[in-house]
């Protein structure tokens, strides 16, 4: 049995220098195949006796576990540094960008549009479009603005022909909504509108957002919780709101809304000229001549409408200092949004 | 209206300082713009007296002058002023004074000569706009009185920027009255009593206009000296409005419109013939105005003429022949009520705008004139002197606005407002704003308004009045309850916003463009179309209403291109405006000749990808922007997998003025265009001055129509067999048809075809093409064998070949 002792040592020495797979089934071939030298050794036993043979055949599968769990071992050591071989050789730089499209931007006053919108959609405002090429009778007459009104003097109207004009407030909206639905109604109503002035302050074409409320008990008090909720909402902050007496020719009590300064905190600065107050929109309620021009009946509905500029609202939620950056479409500008 | 707080503060005074009474009216809908010093800052200025004044022994243009004033006595100045000569009163700044802008005033030579003090120009002291010399005051003046003293300087004017329906408040009468109501104190004006006539002159005048001047108030006065100065006080009232002095006569007409809200007009009696006629303008009159401009007259204009010729444009501004000047020694003043309507619109038609007709196209009360021709009589008898003949009124009682009733009911208060106020205070309220109670039943009152309050009208108006008062921030914030009921909503209408998410999603940036762009422009991508002008636009740049939103995004490239952006992915959405019908036939109105069609558009431009270390730097192709597109058309084929829903859109080789002939493509869904896609032209890419090439596309949003709601289609358990076909066929053979003749030869059984390769040039005939169709087949309800496959792809096979001259690769 000086043979067994040699050949396993001999095989475990092999399985120890074996460094790849291939090698190591060279050895468990070579070792403890079906020709494999310490197998044969099973082969002579027969010329043992009956007694001696269950101990050497013992003796002899011994070796073979002890060759086979050291190939085991052996196997398990390389396909594990096999794996760890292909898993630094598979490393990568996993701060380098990522490959693909970059995310384009919406334009900031789509997205206050769209965020005023759904503050209005969640209390059941619908929204409503119209025409941005309109008919003087819509944009003014239904309003109670007929000509020569002073009041026109207040819109520097584009005009396409004497009784077609570039739209100068989504106002218009309202009537062409009142005409075609039945009160109570709740709609708003985004849109561009144009005007005739262009200058640092003011441009040819901007936005609005005009609201209308129709109900049978609807009072100035309602009008003032809805623009008061709304520019809480919008700034996210409990910002002091206060109503001034206007005029509009389509409301009556009119009113301009103002939010307290929101650069100076009310103290008075460059953005509020010195007054503390940001003047933010335009409202009031419905007046009597604007539901008889939609043959609504004013004796049983009231109803309050506002009108939003959505420059002034982005330029005061993200810091946009000059109303032409909107219009000019720098990708520079758009990125940030 | 601007004004001083001083002189407002004699009519009316509460205890409030100027800012907070600058407050208060604003709060109350007189909005002001603005609180200012009505003089520069400035110390130590003294009414001086000039005692001496010589000749500078070495300047021409310097004086050396004796000046009183100095409490230490008589100081010696030198002076540059043309017009400093003994004996005139002049601001004397003394040493140690402080002029605006921080200039302290030390004692220098000048040439040699000692100069201690100085002689103030009004511009000198921010004082008025006179610099060309030194400013002489009033002979009367108290020399070495405080200036700032003697001016009465601390005082501010007050702007408001009224709005256009509180013409009553266009006077210190009105300010006063709405002061008085918010403080509840009383209102006291200068005492203006009847000036009796001392001459029986007067002048017949005859109103042949209607209602567009139903009454008339007019006064000769005889003698005057219109050489008069007009009296400091005066001219600080009126500059502190912001009026410049300009005569006695035209100074005391433009106090009473400042003081009262009476526009006012003063004739020259002696260039008069006969009397005076407020009629319409007649075809081809003309008259010279007060500035000096020629305008021909529209046969709508009010005039003021005599039995010869017009004299004035009614309400608006006064003829040059008839002025009065420094040599008119009689006069005739009106003062009259035009109605609004009368006067609305004419002056901006003529391009005018004044301090009258501001007034009378919004209201002036129509019981004010006698009172401000008393008023004018009054001042101009202290300044002017001359005999005033007797008040003389015209009227036209069936033409004079009637007197306006409301009713207003105490029910409507609280329904209105949401608030409840005592019967007291809504009475005390509206009567202290000058309004008459004349009647009141249980329900409410009715109460008459004044003649100065052209806004109120109905209940409503009354309403506010009440909260304007009352205060719109004592009215209480509430929320409103509504009846919600659920708002149907198509699902197949597609969704703007997911449109734009998908573009945003593939690396579009949105932009907004202007709506108007110039001819010039619009005709390069559009030349066949006549867009729709604008009367009055801006500028030449935005003059035409566009007809496709790819100009606004060319040009939004360009500025990007000019910024060093060098990859840009910009879409749009909005409206184009496309006249209908024959565009040259007349203007179209109302919007109806006219087609309003909402739109999307994109834009690319720069390279596939943007900058990466990845490589692929390729330029972007028509197959990127088209994906881009496609992935648009998916939202109108709910979800897009539906059976069929392949073929719904098509791309067809077209032509566009804007688009490469080769690199264009027509959108169609079923047989209607819905959008255009392609590389824009060489030659427009040249003239718009970009290095490389922009591919576009522009859908119509109200062409692609609905999408489809998905309905699902029932999911095989049976596997799927896939077959190759690589084809041969003649080059210009568009992939869709063949695409297009598979599926509908392949019957039933085919599931989905995709190209998966596409390949010409080495090795193929040059003027064919491979193409590659991968087909797969399944069976809803059982497994496809391989007979059933080989039949449908011989199928196939033999139509292309018959079809297209297809031959198996």
């Amino acid at each position: 049995m000086q043979d067994l002792q040699s050949l396993t040592d001999q095989a475990l020495e092999l399985v120890e220098k074996a460094d790849e797979l291939a090698a190591l089934d060279q050895v468990r071939v070579d070792y403890l195949g079906k020709k494999g030298q310490i197998t044969a050794l099973l082969k002579g036993l027969g010329k043992l006796s009956a007694e001696e043979r269950p101990a050497a055949g013992a003796r002899i599968n011994e070796a073979k576990q002890q060759v086979q769990d050291k190939i085991n071992a052996r196997r398990t050591e390389l396909e594990q540094a096999a794996i760890n071989a292909k898993l630094a050789e598979e490393t990568i730089d996993v701060t380098l960008p990522g490959r693909g499209e970059d995310q384009g931007n919406r334009h900031p006053i789509t997205r206050t549009l769209k965020r005023v919108e759904e503050f209005f959609e969640r209390i059941g405002f619908t929204v409503e479009k119209g025409p941005e090429v309109e008919q003087d009778y819509y944009n003014f007459e239904a309003l109670n603005i007929p000509a020569h009104h002073p009041a026109r003097a207040m819109h520097d109207t584009f005009y396409i022909d004497p009784t077609t004009v570039l739209r100068t407030h989504t106002s218009s909206v309202q009537i062409r909504t009142m005409e075609k639905k039945e009160p109570p109604l709740r709609i708003i109503c985004p849109g561009r509108v144009y005007r005739c002035d262009s200058d640092v302050t003011h441009s040819p074409m901007f936005h609005q957002i005009e609201g209308l409320v129709i109900g049978e008990d609807i009072s100035f008090a309602h009008l003032k919780g809805c623009i008061d909720q709304f520019l809480r909402a919008f700034f996210e902050a409990d910002v002091p709101v206060r109503f001034r007496p206007s005029y509009f020719p389509f409301t009556e009590p009119s009113a301009e809304a103002d939010i307290q300064c929101t650069a100076c905190g009310g103290e008075g600065c460059r953005v509020c000229s010195g007054t503390g107050w940001l003047e933010i929109l335009g409202c009031g309620m419905v007046h009597p001549n604007v539901f008889a021009a939609c043959d609504i009946d004013s004796e049983k509905y009231s109803g309050f409408a506002f009108g939003i500029g959505v420059e002034r609202l982005a330029m005061l939620r993200y810091g946009v200092n000059d109303l032409r950056l909107f219009f000019d479409n720098d990708l520079r500008f758009l990125k940030q949004f | 209206m601007k004004f001083s707080n001083a002189w407002l503060r004699e009519w009316v005074n509460p205890q409030l300082t100027a800012q907070e009474l600058a407050d208060q009216i604003t709060m109350a809908g007189l909005e002001v713009d603005g609180v200012e010093p009505v003089a520069g800052e400035f110390t130590g200025v003294v009414v001086g007296e000039i005692l001496t004044c010589e000749q500078h022994p070495d300047a021409d243009k310097l004086r050396v002058c004796t000046v009183a004033g100095h409490p230490d006595g008589e100081m010696q100045v030198v002076c540059g002023a043309p017009n400093a000569r003994t004996g005139i009163k002049i601001p004397f700044a003394l040493v140690g004074a402080r002029l605006p802008g921080d200039f302290k005033i030390k004692k220098a030579k000048l040439r040699g000569v000692e100069s201690k003090g100085m002689l103030c120009a009004q511009t000198e002291l921010e004082l008025g706009e006179d610099s060309a010399g030194i400013w002489e005051l009033p002979e009367d003046a108290p020399t070495g009185k405080d200036l700032r003293e003697y001016l009465q300087l601390d005082d501010v004017a007050i702007e408001v920027d009224l709005t256009p329906n509180r013409s009553d408040c266009l006077g210190i009468a009105g300010i006063a009255r709405e002061v008085g109501v918010l403080n509840r104190c009383p209102v006291e004006g200068p005492e203006i009593a009847p000036v009796a006539a001392q001459i029986d002159d007067s002048l017949p005048v005859s109103l042949a206009a209607g209602d567009a001047c139903p009454r008339y108030v007019g006064r000769v006065i005889r003698n005057i000296d219109a050489s008069a100065t007009t009296p400091l006080w005066m001219q600080e009232r009126l500059r502190r409005a912001g009026l410049r002095a300009i005569d006695p006569v035209v100074d005391v007409t433009n106090y009473v419109l400042l003081e009262l809200g009476q526009p006012m007009h003063a004739f020259d009696l002696n260039k008069l013939s006969g009397g005076i006629k407020v009629r319409m303008a007649e075809q081809g009159e003309a008259l010279t105005l007060l500035d000096g401009q020629e305008v021909k007259l529209q046969p709508d204009t009010l005039l003021i003429a005599d039995d010869d010729k017009p004299l004035a444009m009614a309400g608006i501004m006064g003829g040059l022949d008839s002025s009065v000047t420094e040599g008119t020694r009689d006069i005739f003043l009106e003062s009259a009520y035009f109605n609004p309507l009368a006067i609305a619109g004419k002056a901006r038609s003529y391009g005018l705008h004044t301090d009258s007709s501001h007034r009378f196209e919004r209201g002036v009360d129509y019981h004010l004139q006698e009172k401000a021709t008393e008023r004018a009589t009054q001042l101009l008898l202290e300044i002017v002197g001359g005999e005033p003949g007797p008040v003389h009124l015209r009227e036209l009682t069936e033409t004079m606005p009637a007197e306006r009733h409301i009713t207003l009911r105490r029910a409507r208060v609280e329904k209105g407002l949401g608030i409840s106020l005592a019967d007291d205070e809504i009475v005390d309220i509206i009567t202290r704003l000058g309004l008459e109670k004349i009647d009141s039943d249980a329900d409410g009152w009715t109460f008459l308004v004044p003649s100065f309050r052209f806004d109120i009208a109905i209940e409503a108006d009354l309403l506010e009045e009440l909260a304007r008062v009352y205060g719109y921030n004592r009215i209480p914030s509430e929320s409103f309850g509504a009846e919600l009921a659920i708002e149907p909503r198509a699902e197949s209408q597609v969704d703007e916003d997911a449109l734009q998410d998908t573009l945003l999603a593939r690396g579009y940036s949105e932009a907004i463009t202007f709506s108007f762009i110039d001819s010039d422009t619009s005709a390069l991508f559009d030349p066949k179309a006549e867009p729709v002008a604008l009367q009055n636009p801006i500028s030449a740049d935005l003059a035409v209403m566009r007809t496709s939103l790819l100009p606004g995004l060319c040009k939004a490239l360009q500025y990007n291109l000019n910024r060093q952006q060098p990859r840009v992915r910009l879409f749009e959405t909005g409206l184009r405006f496309v006249p209908r019908g024959e565009p040259s036939g007349g203007a179209p109105s109302g919007g109806e000749a006219l087609k309003q069609e909402p739109m999307l558009a994109g834009l690319a431009y720069g390279p596939r990808y943007a900058e990466n270390w990845t490589g692929g730097k390729d330029w972007v192709d028509f197959y990127d922007v088209k994906a881009d597109v496609e992935a648009l058309l998916t939202h109108y084929l709910g979800g897009g997998a539906a059976a069929g829903a392949e073929s719904e859109f098509r791309f067809q080789a077209g032509e566009h003025p804007a688009l490469h002939p080769g690199q264009c493509a027509r959108i169609l869904r079923g047989d209607t265009e819905v959008g255009v896609l392609g590389a824009l032209h060489p030659q427009l890419q040249k003239k718009l001055d970009l290095p490389k090439t922009a591919f576009v596309f522009e859908l119509s949003l109200e062409a692609l129509g609905e999408t489809r709601v998905p309905a699902l289609q029932p999911l095989s358990r049976f596997p799927e067999v896939r077959r190759d076909l690589a084809l041969l066929i003649d080059a210009d053979v568009p992939a869709a048809s063949l695409v297009e003749t598979a599926v509908e030869t392949a019957g039933e059984t085919l599931t989905d075809l995709k190209i998966f390769d596409v390949y010409q040039g080495k090795g193929i005939d040059f003027n064919r093409k491979s193409v590659a169709l991968g087909l797969t087949f399944q069976h809803p309800s059982r497994t496809l064998n391989d007979e059933e496959i080989n039949a449908a792809v011989d199928a196939v096979v033999g139509t292309l070949e018959q079809k297209y001259n297809a031959s198996l690769r």
